[in-house]
This record gives C-alpha cells, sequence and structure tokens, in this order.
C-alpha cells in the first residue's frame, strides 16, 4: 500500500516537473517561463519530496521532509518576485503580445519611487 | 498486493528518473540559448528544483533517507544563489542606466515620456 501511494506520489511529482520544464522550453519571454519554472517545478520537486517521506514511515524523515517542503513553498515566491523585479527593472523585454503593463510610465527606477494611481491615465 | 505495490513503484520511479531527465535536457537547453541573463538565473533556479527530485527519487530507491537532508541543503543554497543574481541583475541594470521596458509602452500607446537611453532589446543584463 505505501508502494502504491509512494508510486503515484512520485509518477504525479514527475509529470509537473515535465510540464515545468517543457514550459521552460518553450514559452515566449523570461516572466511566462518563471511562472512555469517557479509553480509547477515547486509543486513537482514537493510532491518527490513527500513520495520520499511517505516511503520512509519514519516520523523523523517525515517531519524533516515536511520542514523541506515548507522551505521551498517559501522561498520560490521570494525568489522569483526578487527575480521578476530585477528582469523588469533591468529592462527585459515582454512578449510582443503581452496584454499589458500596470508598471509602465508609473515607476521611476532611479529614484525607486512607484507614482499614485491618479497621477496619469 | 504486494507484489503489485512494488511492480507500479518501479515503474514510477523509471518513469520518473525519464520525465526528469527531460525536463533536464529542456532546462539546459534554455541555459545555454536563454537571451537575456535572467532566463539564465530562472534555469539555474530550476536545475537545483530537478536536482532535488532527483535526489528524492534516489531515495526511494537506494532507502537510504539520509539524502533528503542534501536535498534540503540544495535549496538553501538554491534560493541563496536566486536572490543573489538577481541582485546582481538589479544593481547592473542601475548602473548601466536601462529602462523598463519601452517596448511594451510603445505597444499601449504611451506617447510623451519615451525616456532616451539607450537600451538593447535582449540583452537586459547580459553575462
Amino acid at each position: 500500500m505505501i508502494d502504491l501511494i509512494t508510486g503515484v506520489l512520485i509518477l504525479i511529482g514527475a509529470t509537473f516537473s515535465l510540464v515545468a520544464g517543457i514550459g521552460l522550453f518553450r514559452l515566449p519571454d523570461v516572466y511566462l517561463r518563471m511562472h512555469a519554472a517557479t509553480k509547477a517545478g515547486t509543486l513537482g520537486c514537493g510532491l518527490m519530496l513527500l513520495a520520499a517521506g511517505v516511503h520512509s514511515q519514519e516520523l523523523e524523515v517525515f517531519a524533516w521532509v515536511l520542514a523541506g517542503i515548507f522551505f521551498l513553498m517559501i522561498t520560490a515566491p521570494i525568489g522569483a518576485h526578487l527575480l521578476g523585479r530585477a528582469a523588469y527593472l533591468a529592462g527585459v523585454p515582454m512578449w510582443s503580445r503581452t496584454k499589458g503593463d500596470a508598471l509602465a510610465g508609473k515607476y521611476d527606477s532611479k529614484r525607486e519611487f512607484l507614482e499614485g494611481y491618479q497621477s496619469e491615465k | 498486493m504486494e507484489a503489485l505495490g512494488q511492480t507500479f513503484l518501479e515503474f514510477a520511479i523509471t518513469v520518473a528518473f525519464a520525465c526528469l531527465l527531460v525536463a533536464f535536457a529542456f532546462t539546459v537547453f534554455r541555459l545555454v540559448r536563454g537571451p537575456s541573463f535572467a532566463d539564465r538565473v530562472v534555469a539555474l533556479d530550476f536545475l537545483m528544483l530537478i536536482g532535488i527530485g532527483f535526489i528524492a527519487v534516489k531515495a526511494v530507491v537506494s532507502r537510504e533517507y539520509s539524502y533528503i537532508d542534501v536535498a534540503i541543503a540544495m535549496a538553501l543554497v538554491g534560493f541563496l544563489a536566486t536572490v543573489a543574481l538577481s541582485r546582481y541583475i538589479y544593481r547592473q541594470a542601475q548602473i548601466t542606466g536601462s529602462e523598463p521596458n519601452e517596448h511594451v509602452k510603445a505597444g499601449l500607446e504611451h506617447e510623451g515620456n519615451a525616456t532616451s537611453s539607450p537600451r538593447h532589446p535582449g540583452q537586459g543584463g547580459t553575462s
């Protein structure tokens, strides 16, 4: 039974990792690639760690695995946010069919200042 | 039931290694090809996640659960690397004075605030 649960968890995790890899390969710009790699990648990797914890059938290992997954889930958005912000401010171009950029013309990167919503449009 | 579970686990492990390998190949492609430095950092971050996945599957295969410690240490180091590299991209952008996304501004017809700073599309923060 444990083997069955572990197998299912590993399969789901590997599928998510594969989807994230394909997203990293196929998507057109940094921001979309980051979306694929961060979310699907973290979920896949967390599920595989959980599978290892379930397979061990020991409380210590399971708790340690839970701590690891918690750490991953905490750090992934922080890293992605920092990276996305840095890429945006460095002027990495967006995909030509991106619908909108809410920050365009409102953020002064020299002074690190964001204008209020009422100022222009 | 026991034998079935065993067989299924072996099958799942084989499939998982195959999937991870394909994802690894795609990520290495992005790491080599990625037009901007930020793409490479994203690929590096995901490479770390794939490494954690490999280690977790390896822990199941070998029933040696100390490997999980390695995975967690790897997650920590990978997070710090991502933070440091994005900080580096940001500082470099500040020094060279590049502007965020004029290309999209033009697409949205933001006339009147077209700042005229030299900017190289596709190379924001080159390595």
